[in-house]
């Protein structure tokens, strides 16, 4: 009986420790990714095609898309409602967009549907 | 002007001024002339413009982009002016002019203006107008409608008779799918109002279908081709004659299938390049400024409706000045 109890203890402080541990591990990483995720990122336009074509960033990262190319872009988001566009991007232009909740954001250029990308927020 | 050879002293078939029109007409490239749904190739330097059988003639010009300005494309609407000057100087004014799209870059309202003026310079009876993604995509089309769309439905699509020819302008750029494909689409509205446009035609109808993106899959990675466009063809299979004529690739291409002739015309503005021949299909880059004018051009048709022929006849800008004037 005496020695039952006992295994019992020892399973909960291993099983605490386990706990501790995890919490620890994810509170130590969390501040030290959080606030570079959140740093400006820049999605160049460039010979048709969004680069990078897909982008991972953390809630609250700021997004600008810039034009490389000779001829004009947009930016526009493919959900409905519409979450952002950036209407006619010509050459050098930037189009600026904060994204505030996590998702996963399509967006295509009007000019030429075949260009995509996606942001990923999380 | 002298004159070494005026008569066909060699009974070739080929005198001097035959000679310069042959040149003229191997510059442009093709001359093509279809009867009953085949298209057969002209002799260049024969009288492939045919302007003095023909019952009327029109002219496809496209892609003017005017608000471009990059690279040796520097001068949009002095090389829009020049196709014009070609068409004040054929022997016959046309009687119809059909702009196939991409009138402007960025549909601003000067450009809007300036496409206006430079039309208007043009010797002809009436002008013809579909809009390309250049003219819709800032805001719905709505600019464009109000400088364009008079008398045209919905998008801006539109049908008309002249001279036994039934013409069918449509709109295939007004991003109806927010991104969905591709390619362009024009759309249920569209498709049915056009079932219904042509279904009281007799089948001899010789049909004319002008639009600004190919209505046939060029290449589908740069979105050259319409979505909807099988449905679009199959209400037009039973007719004897459909020519349909496209902008948007900026180079000459064209396809047989059954009745259906397809071509795409030249831009005013700046070439493309040949589809999956570059990383994009931006503006055709290292093209020395001399040479620029061989790689824009326009569109001529003639309509025999004895014969019920139409032959298109593609010429650039750069080539010798029409055969009146040599």
């Amino acid at each position: 009986m005496q020695s039952a109890m006992r295994v019992f203890v020892i399973y909960l402080i291993v099983f605490n420790m386990f706990t501790i541990n995890f919490l620890t591990a994810r509170g130590q990483v969390a501040p030290v990714t959080q606030p570079a995720s959140q740093a400006p990122v820049t999605v160049k336009i460039e010979n048709f095609a969004f680069l990078p074509k897909e982008l991972d960033i953390a809630a609250g990262t700021t997004v600008t898309w810039q034009n490389a190319d000779d001829v004009p872009h947009t930016a526009t988001s493919k959900d409905d409602p519409q979450v952002f566009d950036s209407g006619p991007l010509d050459t050098d232009d930037k189009f600026s967009f904060t994204f505030s909740k996590p998702g996963r954001y399509a967006y295509y250029c009007k000019v030429h549907p075949h260009m995509t990308g996606v942001v990923v927020v999380k | 002007m002298s004159n070494y050879i005026e008569k066909d002293t060699s009974n070739d078939g080929i005198d001097r001024r035959g000679f310069l029109k042959c040149m003229a007409w191997a510059g442009a490239g093709m001359v093509w002339a279809m009867k009953g749904g085949i298209l057969s190739a002209r002799a260049f330097g024969a009288d492939a413009a045919g302007t003095s059988d023909s019952d009327f003639t029109f002219v496809q010009v496209s892609d003017s982009h005017i608000g471009f300005h990059k690279g040796v494309y520097t001068d949009v609407v002095g090389t829009f002016q020049s196709a014009v000057s070609r068409i004040n100087a054929l022997p016959i004014s046309p009687s119809l002019v059909l702009h196939t799209g991409d009138l402007t870059h960025l549909s601003k309202p000067a450009e809007f203006d300036t496409v206006a003026q430079v039309m208007k310079s043009i010797n002809t009876q009436q002008s013809f107008f579909v809009p390309g993604e250049h003219d819709y995509f800032v805001d719905n089309g709505n600019r464009y409608l109000e400088h364009f769309g008079k008398g045209t439905i919905g998008t801006g699509y539109q049908s008309f008779d002249f001279k036994g020819v039934h013409f069918i302008g449509l709109v295939n750029v007004a991003n109806i799918t927010n991104g969905q494909t591709a390619l362009g689409v024009l759309g249920n509205e569209q498709l049915e109002w056009l079932e219904k446009d042509v279904a009281g035609l007799g089948s001899s109808t010789p049909i004319v279908v002008f639009a600004h993106v190919p209505l046939w899959t060029i290449y589908e990675q740069w979105g050259w081709g319409t979505q909807d466009a099988a449905q679009a063809l199959g209400y037009l299979k039973r007719f004897g004659s459909v020519s349909v004529l496209n902008g948007h690739i900026h180079q000459i291409l064209q396809k047989v299938e059954g009745n259906i002739t397809f071509h795409t015309a030249r831009s005013t503005a700046f070439p493309q390049p040949a589809p999956g021949t570059a990383e994009s299909p931006g503006p055709t880059k290292n093209i020395a400024a001399e040479k620029l004018r061989s790689y824009l051009g326009l569109t001529r048709v003639d309509y025999m409706e004895h014969t019920g022929m139409l032959a298109t006849t593609d010429s650039t800008l750069a080539d010798a000045a029409p055969a009146t004037q040599l």
